[in-house]
């Protein structure tokens, strides 16, 4: 941490800023579109965005700026442990591709605009479609608030002291979002993710050359989990294979039913479109794998610091000219602002269409809606901005980790009805409510870690508990369904097609 | 076909599978070096699965 200001970096860092902004504003006009008249327009940019601006979108939207902070940090702290993000961005790719566009032709076909609405559509049920789009607000907040912390890592190691750089990033944010909605993030998304893949590629190949190769990279990481002991190391214990591939598992699951990653999926153009990103969207797993080993690097270099986020902004300044550093930091800084709009809108678009259009004003025009889903995208960002300005960073930690268990939850409503109409919506509402009460409880008694286990034959397992709460949802559901089946024959809708 | 799609689940699921050390590639332990390789295996899986099925939107695509 330094406490003098590196003026190259902030220089660097202020031009590219400065460049999104104007494009930010700009959007509104791009790919021309009424933006305020209809909520298609502002909260999905006219369902118009073809393979490449998707790729880009919801690559830069689900490879987020608290990703690059974090991960890499992990990795340091723990070793092979941290690298689950590798398994879990790879096997969420197959299951995109069989279950997404069949979610987009849904969505197309009958003007959905939210998961909670396809619920709504498919169960015909409010209960149902509240929980959703409930769940998906509440897991959306720290999440944005997140990506604050991922960019506040940033502007401290450029020696800026304060609060004030995050404030106006954000106060520029919500602007343009008001603005131009999803377009203005998708038009960033091509300066963020170029601007990351030139870092990344170069820090993958220089950095490893000035510490003697990815040979001494691994060894120097594996001489200082040796000398740290405990659960680290460069290979997993026995132990962690459960938590490890469960972890994987539960992420790749829950991590499409998140509004901002869904929001990226029903804005495009075409069900295509989405089986085309499947296949190409992994160039930014590979990325994501390549960042993951800075956490390495770090140990290589001998970066010291006080607290695991800074692991990646110190590497940089140690070993890159601060001409370079201020560019990564620019990239990181703006590769938060990207997940950070998208996750606004996609919660404006649940509070609008869900909430508002469902309780207050059935009667809402196209316009009214687009109106209402602005405004909402304000009070969210700012609700995340008081919160990471006067909560502890802990807290939004914790509900991040608690709001993945909670989306988990909504899985089967969303998802299953593409396979079969069996289930019934009370029972998938009574499941939703028992996996997020028992996920809640296990986790908050664990002391709000992502594990919890259980006693089996003597030995003790360790496993993902969203995973398991899932699995208890399901088991609810199943049995709920069935009794209902047998005491009330009869369907509550008739099946649409 | 789309059975292929599985094998990204089993060949990363299964830890036991590939927590080694050695081989290593490129100074790279087998651990890692396993698991970024499915990420082009698992592109490859997606796309023999695409090209075999139906486009349903063929013509949508085709415009651009």
């Amino acid at each position: 941490m330094s406490d003098h200001i590196e003026w190259v970096a902030v220089s660097v860092f202020v031009f590219f800023f400065a460049l999104v902004t104007v494009m930010g504003f700009v959007a509104a006009r791009w790919k021309s579109g009424p933006v305020s008249e209809h909520l298609d327009e502002w909260g999905l940019g006219g369902r118009q965005f073809g393979t490449w601006i998707t790729w880009f979108l919801v690559g830069g939207d689900f490879y987020t700026a608290y990703t690059v902070i974090a991960v890499p940090a992990l990795v340091y702290a723990v070793g092979a442990y941290g690298f689950f993000a590798l398994p879990y961005t790879i096997i969420v790719y197959p299951f995109v591709f069989m279950a997404m566009p069949a979610l987009w032709k849904l969505a197309h076909r009958n003007g959905y605009v939210t998961a909670a609405d396809v619920v709504h559509g498919t169960y015909q049920s409010r209960g149902l479609e509240l929980a959703v789009a409930l769940t998906g607000m509440v897991a959306t907040m720290p999440y944005i608030a997140l990506q604050l912390v991922g960019m506040g890592a940033v502007i401290k190691t450029m020696g800026l002291q304060g609060e004030w750089p995050i404030i106006a990033a954000f106060i520029v944010l919500a602007l343009y979002t008001y603005n131009s909605g999803l377009r203005a993030p998708a038009l960033i998304a091509f300066v963020k993710d170029i601007m990351i893949y030139i870092v990344v590629l170069t820090a993958v190949v220089v950095v490893p050359a000035k510490l003697g190769g990815y040979g001494a990279v691994f060894s120097a990481a594996d001489d200082a989990f040796r000398a740290k002991g405990g659960a680290t190391g460069l290979l997993l214990k026995p132990g962690q294979y459960l938590p490890y591939a469960t972890l994987a598992l539960g992420s790749a699951l829950a991590a499409f039913m998140y509004p901002h990653t869904l929001t990226g999926v029903f804005a495009s153009k075409s069900a295509n479109t989405i089986r085309k990103n499947a296949i190409l969207l992994p160039a930014y797993t590979l990325l994501l794998g390549l960042i993951a080993l800075l956490g390495y690097m770090a140990h290589a270099a001998h970066i010291k610091v006080g607290s695991p986020n800074e692991v990646v902004p110190e590497l940089f300044k140690t070993l890159f000219p601060s001409w370079f550093a201020g560019f990564a930091f620019a990239a990181i800084a703006i590769g938060a602002l990207v997940p950070a709009a998208v996750m606004s809108i996609g919660a404006a678009n649940l509070f609008t269409r869900n909430v508002w259009k469902a309780y207050v004003n059935p009667a809402i025009s196209h316009a009214g809606e687009a109106n209402v889903a602005k405004i909402t995208s304000l009070i969210v960002k700012f609700g995340a901005l008081a919160f990471t300005l006067f909560l502890p960073v802990q807290y939004a930690l914790d509900l991040q980790l608690l709001g993945g268990l909670w989306i988990l939850q909504t899985f089967p409503a969303v998802v299953f009805a593409l396979v079969t109409r069996w289930f019934r919506a009370e029972a998938l509402l009574l499941g939703w409510a028992v996996g997020i009460a028992w996920g809640s409880w296990t986790a908050w008694s664990n002391g709000l870690k992502p594990l919890a286990s259980i006693t089996f034959d003597g030995t003790s397992y360790s496993f993902y508990v969203a995973l398991g709460a899932l699995l208890i949802n399901v088991a609810v559901a199943v049995v709920v369904s069935a009794v209902l089946s047998r005491t009330s024959p009869a369907p509550e809708v008739a099946v649409r097609s | 076909m789309r059975i292929l799609l599985l094998l990204p689940f089993v060949g990363l699921l299964w830890v036991p599978f590939y927590n080694f050390t050695e081989p290593q590639l490129f100074g790279f332990p087998f651990f890692y070096w396993y698991q970024l390789a499915w990420v082009p295996i698992s592109s490859l899986l997606i796309w023999l699965v695409y090209r075999s099925q139906p486009h349903d939107d063929a013509d949508n695509e085709a415009r651009r």
